[in-house]
């Protein structure tokens, strides 16, 4: 029984009148348990993220593209991670590249996507009131909060921030003498991480058991959007994915303050020997990928949902095989639990364990495809809509495919043996998961944003900010292709120590002036969005022409999202230019009696069931 | 009522359309299925992590009355933990953790009365068996924290290293009774479920205050003694698995 929504509806309905006079600044804005504001707190702070994480990229892809350049007037901001010569401190690019890579990836990609659009939408596009526990949900914000605040901070301390890759194998992160990101600043990033996980977990608690237990009648999941199936199985994934990088975590918490070897082998140090014996660095890349493989498909599963929702609803067509999208989610969910050795096979992995682990890989390409060609599928003569939102989801299918593909080079074990850690790898994993999902979370801004702030998004600086972003990731992106086939290595410091590579210069320099450009237009997106919270164009109550349950919400949706009853849904999301029909989309709270001219044969029986059951 | 009544009419029609708990759970207990479900993959992490260390060490290989500890291979469990307090110089091979494991089961075994006296709404029962768990809890505890310590302690005659240092006992680093990796993982993963059955006595503490103030007569269900009842049948689920690869093989 959906205690939650009765006992909620009730209290409305006491409060209505004094209801809004009781919040403060503190309870509505901050320590908020309305999971609307709870998703925008992700979405700034996630934003914020990305601003630095980008930042930072641009002062290493400044050290790559011009070693020479002089960059002390960067000293004010690094101080002594300046050398006297005006370079970049070699120990403190390692760093800049390990945050980068944990910002992106868990602060932005995954809290700042899943955290927002999960929060935002579920309830909304499910017709519940708010999460199942919005105590549960603020927990898991400022836990994440708390997690950022351990993690910015690391960024001011002495010996630095954690510089081990963002993978932070041991030993080099395992023993603080190895250098010194492995001091404090390890310590830190293991902090922030495990309540990181504490907030993952939260959420996704909070996630499943609302999409379970809050639709409203009528919602089955067969007539779920596919945003809500996206986040539901990423929520599952991360559920089950997170706890093994705790353990992992937990694990190396020992290993470097209590003084055990789980995975430290007989070791040397600057000559001296380790007391340490009889651990295993490899167990640590096994557990880490446990989590980490399964951790991309929780970046890029809740950037595909939103893509499917923008491009059906800008297509003006039903979702291409619904059912096989469902599916496909599925079969992704559970080979990504299952594949996490691929990005093992160059540690002495037995070869035979090494071609299960590709074959296992290489079917992921299956239900992509199937989400691809699905994609493609809805726009084929459609009336497409060239929203700023929909150009980002196109954008998305774009990068998918081009990454995709190289990820079948990689997931090879023989041609991993000379791509792994190179260029190539960065290229790949930066088109396919990182642009993939960051363009899935620029078109969940822009399309959801008219129902976050109830004002348009300028469209005319948001397809600038398109186009140029577009552009700029593969001018970055794709010539570091070929800079990985010739065999640079990834992580390092320089280019122009290696003979072999000074041909690569002029193509690194290519590379940084786009990424600067690129990074330049988000720029744009920063002042559009700031912007038009508020002085944007008023937003009309359904903007997109959208069928989904949250633009039945009034502009402002308040504390319950619905003032009167919750809206009862009686078909799928999908319905738009549906022959005959008046207009050309038919919102899901629309009963099929009220349709009767565009009715399809098998849909006439659930006329006469809807009557029995008003009747009932 | 209506509402009740409509509800229970839907569920018969159509347990997932909608509108309804098609799990027949609050969200509440979901929601701690959920975390047990996640909780379960950390200790997984853990034991397979004891298993893949565990491996990679040889097993003692002659007859096991030969037995002697020694850092070059795995011990033999009922060979280590072998003591039960007042009974020095006593080989009881897995007595006391046997002990051990039985107060722990026997706690839940008094959690499941619990549960059940709550949903007869029967605050004196529920009183009562909350009593024992948490006395079960705390035992297990007690237990736990005299098997460290005499673990900690060692034996008289330690173990001669190959550079003739003799040692006694066990901590993080050094290990009397076989590589020190034995030990850590002991202390780790017997240490961490320790944490979980404190945090359960914790709980445990505040639903049994709960009770006895009459929080949850007021609330009309005893729902809070079956969440926290999951979680201590859990812990207990865990301490079954830890017990077999520590003790058993």
């Amino acid at each position: 029984m959906s205690t939650k929504n009765i006992e909620l509806e009730a209290e409305l309905h006491e409060h209505d009148h004094d209801h809004e006079h009781h919040q403060s600044f503190i309870t509505k804005y901050i320590f908020s348990t309305d999971h609307k504001i709870i998703a925008k707190q992700y979405l700034f702070t996630g934003i914020f993220w990305a601003f630095i994480g980008g930042l930072l990229s641009v002062v290493f892809r400044l050290q790559l593209g011009f070693p020479d350049m002089d960059l002390e007037w960067l000293r004010p901001f690094f101080g002594k991670w300046i050398t006297i010569n005006g370079k970049l401190d070699p120990e403190f690019y390692l760093a800049l590249v390990t945050m980068h890579g944990t910002i992106m990836v868990f602060f932005v990609l995954t809290a700042g996507l899943s955290g927002t659009f999960s929060n935002y939408l579920i309830p909304l596009q499910i017709g519940a009131r708010d999460m199942a526990s919005g105590f549960i949900n603020m927990l898991s914000y400022w836990f994440f909060f708390a997690s950022s605040v351990v993690m910015f901070i690391s960024f001011f301390i002495e010996t630095g921030p954690a510089s081990g890759g963002w993978v932070v194998y041991p030993p080099l992160s395992a023993l603080p003498q190895a250098m010194s990101g492995s001091g404090l600043g390890m310590t830190m990033w293991l902090t922030a991480m495990a309540l990181f996980i504490a907030s993952t977990l939260l959420g996704g608690i909070n996630y499943i058991t609302t999409v379970i237990n809050l639709r409203t009648k009528g919602m089955s999941f067969s007539r779920l959007p596919l945003t809500i199936w996206a986040f539901l199985l990423t929520a599952i994934i991360g559920l089950l994915s997170f706890p093994v990088l705790l353990a992992a975590a937990l694990l190396l918490i020992l290993d470097r303050s209590f003084g055990t070897s789980f995975y430290l082998a007989e070791i040397f140090i600057n000559g001296e020997a380790l007391p340490n014996m009889g651990g295993s660095p490899i167990l640590y890349q096994h557990l880490f990928w446990f989590l980490g493989h399964p951790e991309v498909y929780i970046v890029l599963l809740p950037a595909l949902g939103i893509t499917s929702e923008v491009i059906a609803t800008n297509s003006r067509k039903p979702i291409f095989g619904y059912r096989a999208m469902i599916g496909s989610m599925m079969g992704i969910t559970i080979l990504s639990f299952i594949v996490w050795a691929h990005h093992m096979f160059v540690t002495g992995m037995n070869p035979f364990l090494g071609s299960i682990f590709m074959l296992l890989t290489l079917i992921i390409a299956v239900p992509s495809a199937v989400k691809v060609f699905n994609y493609l599928t809805t726009l084929w003569k459609g009336n497409i809509v060239f929203t700023p939102a929909m150009l980002f989801s196109i954008g998305l299918v774009s990068f998918f495919i081009s990454g995709g593909l190289t990820g079948i080079f990689l997931g090879n074990s023989a041609i991993d043996i000379q791509l792994h850690d190179t260029y190539f790898v960065v290229a790949h994993f930066h088109l396919v998961m990182g642009s993939a999902a960051f363009f899935g979370m620029m078109a969940g801004v822009y399309h959801w944003f008219p129902k976050m702030f109830g004002r348009m998004m300028d469209e005319k600086l948001g397809y600038v900010h398109f186009w140029l972003t577009f552009i700029g990731i593969y001018l970055v992106f794709f010539p570091m292709h070929y800079i990985g086939i010739a065999g640079f290595p990834r992580r390092y410091y320089s280019f122009t120590n290696f003979d072999t590579f000074s041909m690569f210069t002029d193509l690194n320099a290519f590379v940084s002036v786009a990424a600067i450009i690129t990074f330049g237009a988000q720029i744009i997106f920063a002042f559009n969005f700031l912007y038009s919270i508020f002085k944007g164009r008023i937003a009309p109550a359904n903007p997109w022409r959208s069928n989904t349950l949250e633009w039945t919400t009034p502009r402002n949706p308040g504390h319950g999202n619905w003032p009167g009853k919750i809206p009862e849904v009686y078909r799928w999301p999908y319905d738009y230019s549906k022959p005959g029909a008046k207009e050309d989309f038919i919102p899901q709270n629309i009963p099929y009696s009220q349709t009767p001219e565009s009715n399809l044969p098998f849909e006439k029986d659930l006329v006469e069931k809807e009557k029995a059951e008003k009747e009932s | 009522m209506e509402v009740t009544a409509s509800i229970e009419k839907e569920r018969k029609t159509n347990l997932w359309g909608g509108g309804t708990s098609p799990l027949k759970a609050s969200y509440g207990k979901i929601m701690m299925w959920f975390f047990l479900l996640s909780d379960a993959f950390t200790f997984s992490g853990l034991l397979i992590t004891y298993g893949f260390l565990r491996y990679s060490y040889p097993a003692f290989s002659g007859p096991v009355s030969a037995f002697k500890p020694s850092v070059d291979y795995w011990p033999i469990p009922e060979k280590i933990f072998d003591a039960v307090p007042f009974l020095h110089g006593v080989h009881l091979p897995l007595l006391f953790v046997g002990i051990m494991t039985f107060i722990l089961i026997l706690s839940s075994v008094t959690m499941v009365l619990a549960v059940e006296a709550g949903q007869r709404m029967d605050r004196k029962d529920v009183t009562k068996w909350m009593l024992w768990t948490i006395v079960g809890g705390l035992a297990f505890l007690g237990c736990q924290a005299w098997e460290w310590s005499h673990f900690i302690t060692g034996t008289e005659e330690g173990m001669a290293l190959s550079n003739g240092v003799i040692i006694h006992g066990a901590n993080l680093q050094v290990n009397e009774y076989g590589p020190p990796l034995f030990a850590s993982l002991f202390f780790f993963i017997t240490g961490f479920h320790g944490t979980h059955v404190a945090s359960g006595v914790l709980l445990n503490v505040i639903i049994f205050y709960n009770v006895v103030v009459g929080t949850y007569d007021k609330r009309g269900h005893y729902e809070m003694v079956e969440k926290v009842g999951l979680y201590w049948h859990f812990v207990d689920l865990v301490w079954v698995f830890v017990f077999t690869f520590f003790y058993l093989i």
